[in-house]
């Protein structure tokens, strides 16, 4: 008999001197090419330590100190951060605005919970948190000053576009979708032409056509505020898009299913909701959480429509006077958050794509 | 037992037809009334619709163009400017992006650890920052760099100062430079449809030719008692000779160049990734060399996965010239919206725009589809 153990027992891990000697050293080259980049990364990160933290300044008042400065000025940060953060929003209603954008990444970490991933838990989380966001920021329905929308600005802006666009195309793209297959020709091509149309077209071109040519198609009671017209045009691009992530999703689900639930005797609707769209959902979820990340992304271009989002309050912090000289800093800030929730949320993507290749192997 | 077997008859599916009929009755409501109400919004602002427009002069400039040009131009010429304009930016971005994301998603693939980490970084860095703050920043870092008087030389022959990129240029006129760059293109076709020859060797045959036409063309069309080369040199404050690039184009290509490498890059990496094990190791046994196993085994293998999503990410880069206005590059975005500021032609305009983009598109689809369906293995 042989020992079951020692013929299944995984191979041992190599040491990191193996590793270094077959990954960083293994010929002549690979040597050359080991050092090179590595001094490449090292100076890289000298760089970037040495301006960022090594020479810099910090928290000071005012931007006398900064002209000696050898590296980053970061008072400009310390002093602007709330104009980046919350815009032109009242300064002493400032805690509402942070409460607002806190509610909004909560939202969003917790739908990476597994606990809430039902079409039912993430909807009524969404709805929630945009809810407790809205509520916060607006302030009149619960009886706190009122605070209108020209006046939000800066993350909470783009925060409050991030939030609307997904919560508003997420139902959309199912939509879309649903009608894309459907048996009906009229409906199906319509609705093809329509997904097809804009997907072909810059989300700018979009965004640009609801901010001033909507006005011109509509009735004046049917304008709304420019604010609203926009999140819906990038919402419709969204669920574009997002249609097409379903679409997958559907694909990849056999027709024996839907032919298991009409054998059971299952309404259309029942076959819909019970059977299909939950493994749609999990098909589509790589796909979806790359959508929401370009999203996020993607919200950034609006300052080109006319939008106090972060972008122009950072453009607006360092503006023309004492802290002109300081753009980098600002950019750097700015680039930083959204890198972090980029990344993280990127991350996340893959790691969740990986696990779900092998549950599927 | 027979009419078992046989079909239903096929029952007029009625609730189909309503259905269908509502939805396009909506469509046709939301469309005339749409009309209408433009109508009536025009009339209100005393605007009248068509295209007579296109032939008035505009009486306005802006920052970039390929071609002459002068603020009596005519609408039509100067919509004309805006799509050269983004069309060389796209194509620009796209070549250079597309050579880079390969080197990095190669790189990235790579099983040095160094190689790989450092490509790693690059991408990371590049793809999770907005490509529109990615832009501002580079604008930003170029109009702060210092003047002609101090720039940023590289061998004297290419300077870098807040008016832009200085680089050394044929001495010829513009004719002659675009029939160049016309015989460059008509190279490449005629050589991609040779048959017998290896890619590499019609990349060489490729340079040759269009190095060779360039020295040809500047030494016999240069002006008299001038040399061929027109190199630039600082003459007082500013810069002559050579050509210059202005700082919007500058930071429009770096931006989406860097932004559509890291992407370019992932998709490189994913269609390596897809290379079977086997093939690689059999490379290795018959004893070829890595470079040659990269480019002989690996590279036609990966590129039938890497061709498909390379084409979206064209497609998307080509979208993102539009940013340009952010920064005041005069692409066809720009032009459009200054077009639609000034002479208030909104709904004509915003339909060229969405037309030229369809056509872009289109386009695009089209020859990303020839290159499928010649990479597709034969016999599949």
């Amino acid at each position: 008999m042989t020992d079951i153990a020692a013929v299944v027992s995984a191979p041992p891990k190599p040491s990191l001197l193996e590793v270094l000697r077959s990954r960083a050293f293994a010929t002549k080259t690979d040597s050359l090419l080991t050092v090179v980049f590595l001094a490449l990364i090292l100076y890289l990160v000298y760089l970037a330590l040495d301006w960022a933290l090594f020479g810099a300044v910090w928290g000071a008042d005012s931007a006398d100190l900064c002209p000696q400065a050898e590296g980053a000025c970061w008072s400009v940060v310390a002093a602007r951060h709330r104009l980046i953060l919350f815009g032109l929003y009242p300064y002493e209603l400032h805690w509402r605005s942070t409460l607002a954008c806190v509610s909004i990444v909560a939202t969003v970490i917790l739908s990476c919970l597994p606990y809430f991933w039902t079409a039912r838990r993430l909807s009524a989380l969404w709805i929630v948190g945009f809810a407790a966001y809205y509520l916060l920021m607006e302030g009149s329905p619960i009886g706190l000053e009122q605070v209108t929308t020209d006046q939000w600005g800066g993350l909470s802006l783009t925060l409050f576009l991030f939030a609307s666009v997904v919560l508003l195309g997420m139902p959309m793209g199912l939509g879309l979708a649903l009608a894309r297959r459907s048996k009906l020709p009229v409906i199906s091509l319509g609705v093809s032409i329509l997904i097809d149309f804009i997907r072909s077209l810059p989300l700018l071109t979009t965004l640009f056509t609801a901010a001033v040519v909507v006005p011109i198609l509509l009735p004046d009671w049917l304008h709304g505020d420019k604010i609203w017209r926009v999140i819906v045009a990038f919402a419709l691009f969204f669920a574009c898009y997002q249609a097409e992530v379903f679409r997958g999703g559907f694909q990849a689900i056999h027709k024996g299913q839907f032919e298991a639930g009409m054998a059971l005797g299952l309404s259309a609707w029942r076959i819909m909701d019970k059977i299909v769209l939950p493994q749609v959902f999990r098909h589509a979820l790589p796909g979806t959480i790359n959508m929401v990340v370009v999203t996020f992304k993607e919200t950034a271009i609006v300052i080109i429509i006319g939008f106090f989002d972060i972008l122009a309050s950072a453009n607006a912090a360092f503006g023309t006077g004492e802290w002109a000289p300081y753009f980098l800093e600002v950019y750097a800030f700015v680039g930083l958050i959204y890198w972090v929730f980029i990344f993280s949320l990127s991350q996340y993507g893959e790691y969740l794509k990986r696990r779900m290749t092998v549950a599927a192997r | 037992m027979a009419d078992l077997a046989i079909a239903p008859p096929k029952r007029l599916d009625v609730r189909g037809l309503v259905v269908q009929a509502v939805f396009l009755t909506l469509v046709v409501i939301v469309v005339v009334s749409a009309v209408t109400s433009a109508r009536t919004n025009l009339d209100a602002m005393g605007l009248s619709s068509g295209f007579a427009f296109l032939d008035r002069a505009t009486g306005w400039s802006y920052s970039f163009s390929l071609l002459e040009r002068t603020i009596d131009d005519s609408y039509r010429w100067t919509l004309f400017i805006g799509f050269l304009n983004t069309l060389f930016l796209g194509v620009v971005s796209i070549i250079l992006a597309t050579i880079l994301g390969f080197a990095v998603g190669t790189a990235r693939d790579a099983t040095n650890l160094a190689t790989q980490s450092a490509a790693a970084i690059f991408i990371q860095t590049f793809r999770n920052i907005p490509l529109i703050l990615q832009l501002v920043f580079w604008y930003a870092v170029l109009i702060h760099m210092p003047g002609p008087r101090q720039a940023l030389s590289v061998m004297d022959a290419l300077f870098l100062s807040n008016r832009g990129l200085m680089l050394p240029g044929l001495n010829v006129s513009a004719a002659a430079g675009t029939g160049l760059v016309a015989f460059a293109i008509l190279a490449a076709i005629v050589l991609a449809r040779w048959p017998g020859l290896s890619f590499i060797k019609k990349c060489l045959l490729w340079l040759a030719a269009t190095v060779a036409s360039c020295v040809v063309v500047a030494l016999a069309l240069s002006p008299e008692g001038e040399s061929a080369l027109s190199l630039p040199a600082l003459k007082g404050l500013r810069f002559r000779g050579g050509v210059n690039v202005p700082i919007e184009l500058v930071a429009m290509v770096v931006a989406i160049t860097l932004y559509g490498a890291a992407y370019i890059a992932e998709v490189v990496r994913g269609g390596l990734q897809e290379v079977p094990r086997g093939l690689i190791e059999a490379g290795r046994a018959l004893g070829l060399h890595e470079g040659l196993i990269w480019l002989k085994i690996k590279m036609p293998m990966a590129l039938r996965t890497i061709v498909p999503p390379l084409g979206n990410q064209w497609v998307f880069l080509m979208k993102a010239t539009t940013i340009g206005v952010a920064i005041g590059f005069s692409d066809l975005f720009m032009i459009v919206s200054t077009s639609i500021t000034q002479s208030g032609q909104t709904l004509e305009l915003i339909g060229i725009l969405m037309a030229v983009f369809l056509l872009i598109n289109f386009t695009l689809a089209q020859l990303i589809n020839l290159l499928n369906a010649r990479l597709r293995l034969k016999g599949h």
